[in-house]
């Protein structure tokens, strides 16, 4: 990458015709790069280079122990990539991300909606407090979260404190095979939903007052104009926000590195989690294979989502 | 302009006067609970901090601390040595966010203003790059760090971050709505590509500045799994890896240190937030909608 502005400014394209048209193409060509270089030199090693060698490794059998002669490497073609196919653990690991992506992004999406809509209703006192406080577990750090989180979730804790007063006995969440994803699903709204509500009331900004106030001469109740004006006004916007939250959520990792190391039992092991547990296990090629997988699965999404969002635009 | 602004106020219609003003007091009541459900935790971290051990594990899901103490903090800011990290913190932080800003806004320019071979292939590369996750990359990238002996090392929690994909499609977009007649005006003036740059390009594009100055110095903030695998040696701990860390280890059942911790490790970034909110709220409306 680093050594393509010379190769491309040095290849004469009229040879003869300095100052012309080509010569004044190479010079903003140089131009360009010149801005581009400190950019393109720090890509290139920090994220085309580790890019590349992890699609390299993809193929492989790659494990640690090769780091210091890595001659004696196999290709393996798709073996790595059929290999995870069949194993049970990866697998599983699909599983519980298909699970908190199925049921956490409608949930965030509906939540942040709700409140959008609320702080959109014409409400003019405190919607900075409001707007502010719903935010606000966004900028928090994840590893200051758990620990409040892990108190909330204890057997005797806030949230079972709270489901007693109504009658309800709550359950170890954090250590129930069962619980657990649902308990990781609840926080991962709670630190989503300020983001999507920002994007939502841009959204719902655009949309023409007028329209609104017709409709309601002609006698539409509020659910009525919310069914039938704001939410297909809203369309592009809502896509958006599933692209975001899905890139985001395939990804599935903090919540469960910082709370439950991915048990019990392999219930919360998300995707990102498996690669990352097969780094540590010097796995290399089987890791690498596995973080390509859940990119394609992304860059899929992400084509599909947009694909849709701009034919209907 | 803050999004609250864009939108005039409905007229109001007198006849439906009452039953609106019925409506509203319900949405104020619905979102004053949305509210208290969602400070609930950051009320009830705060309290805590100031617990003794003793009476977290007595009381978990209690709330008025009995004897209240600043014990918890008076830990972190003597034997933790909280100075230490918070200074690699921002230290880091700022070189993250200033590194964005001129690197991405340098091949902002060119990607938007400029015509040159190979344009499609790094914009595309951006693209890409943008729906990477970053398990992808972790451990050649860690390989690449290490080779270079950055490891424990400003450097090594800093350049992996410092020139974004993210940063560069924001700045690009930015720039590309820049009309070109100004930029045409100057060059016939006689001002080249670096001046141009500098005086007029740069000037407009404070608002996505400013907006990926606050996504970077959040990220950057935040950042855990990274900086937790770089830094190897105590003296370049920053503040998540430092709590993180005392959270495993062997003093992992102090809990009320560690809730001191969370809480010095928010109180920073919450207040950052108050004082700017206006520029986040707009920031993630821009990268939103645009």
């Amino acid at each position: 990458m680093i050594d393509t502005p010379i190769a491309v400014a040095g290849t004469p394209r009229r040879p003869g015709h300095r100052g012309g048209p080509a010569g004044a193409r190479r010079r903003t060509t140089a131009i360009a790069y010149a801005f581009a270089l400190p950019f393109l030199a720090i890509f290139a090693v920090f994220m085309l280079f580790p890019l590349m060698a992890s699609l390299a490794m993809s193929f492989t059998d790659f494990r640690s122990i090769n780091i210091p002669s890595p001659i004696n490497v196999d290709f393996v073609g798709f073996g790595q990539y059929v290999a995870l196919l069949r194993d049970p653990e990866f697998l599983r690991s699909v599983a519980n991300t298909a699970y908190f992506v199925a049921v956490g992004i409608p949930l965030t999406m509906v939540v942040a909606l709700a409140l959008a809509v609320a702080l959109n209703s014409g409400i003019k006192r405190f919607r900075t407090l409001f707007r502010v406080g719903f935010y606000a577990p966004v900028v928090t750090s994840i590893v200051a979260i758990a620990v409040v989180w892990r108190f909330i979730l204890q057997p005797d804790g806030l949230l079972n404190g709270a489901l007693k007063l109504i009658g309800v006995a709550g359950p170890d969440w954090l250590n129930s095979t069962v619980w657990a994803m649902p308990a990781l699903i609840v926080m991962a709204v709670w630190r989503n939903m300020g983001t999507l509500m920002v994007i939502f009331l841009a959204g719902l900004q655009t949309i023409p007052a007028d329209i609104l106030e017709a409709a309601e001469v002609d006698g539409a109740n509020g659910w009525q104009r919310f069914l039938r004006i704001t939410l297909p006004s809203l369309r592009p916007t809502l896509l958006f926000g599933a692209v975001v939250l899905s890139v985001g959520f395939l990804q599935f990792f903090e919540e469960p590195f910082v709370m439950t190391q991915g048990g019990p039992l392999g219930s919360t092991l998300s995707i990102s989690y498996f690669t990352y547990n097969q780094f540590g296990f010097g796995n290399y090629g089987t890791a690498s294979a596995a973080s390509y997988i859940l990119f394609i699965a992304i860059a899929l999404l992400s084509i599909v989502q947009f694909r849709f969002f701009r034919s209907k635009d | 302009m803050t999004v609250d602004s864009v939108r005039p106020p409905l007229p109001r219609r007198p006849s439906r006067g009452r039953a609106r003003r019925d409506l509203r007091g319900l949405v104020y009541v619905v979102l004053a609970i949305a509210l208290v459900v969602t400070l609930l935790p950051f009320a009830w971290m705060a309290l805590g901090a100031v617990k003794t051990t003793g009476e977290l594990l007595r009381d978990p899901a209690g709330w008025l601390p009995q004897h209240p103490t600043w014990g918890n903090f008076a830990a972190w800011f003597g034997a933790l040595n909280i100075g230490k990290f918070f200074t690699n913190s921002t230290v880091v932080a700022v070189f993250t966010v200033l590194g964005n800003l001129v690197f991405c806004s340098m091949v902002g320019y060119a990607l938007a203003k400029l015509e040159f071979a190979g344009k499609r292939v790094v914009f595309g590369l951006v693209l890409v790059t943008l729906m990477v996750p970053g398990v992808v990359t972790f451990v050649p990238l860690f390989v690449v760090v290490s080779k270079l002996g950055l490891v424990s090392t400003y450097p090594a929690l800093i350049l992996p971050f410092v020139a974004t994909p993210l940063g560069v499609f924001l700045m690009r977009q930015f720039i590309a709505g820049i009309p070109d007649s100004l930029l045409e005006a100057a060059r016939i003036d006689g001002a080249g590509d670096l001046r141009i740059f500098a005086r007029i390009v740069l000037p407009l594009c404070k608002p996505a500045l400013a907006t990926l100055a606050i996504l970077t110095f959040l990220g950057s903030w935040n950042n855990f799994l990274w900086p937790l695998v770089v830094a190897q040696s105590s003296d370049m701990y920053t503040l998540p890896v430092a709590l993180s860390l005392y959270s495993t280890g062997q003093n992992s059942t102090n809990y009320g240190v560690l809730l001191a911790g969370a809480v010095l490790i928010i109180v920073p970034i919450l207040l950052l937030f108050v004082a700017l909110q206006r520029y986040f709220v707009q920031g993630i409306a821009v990268t939103g909608i645009k």
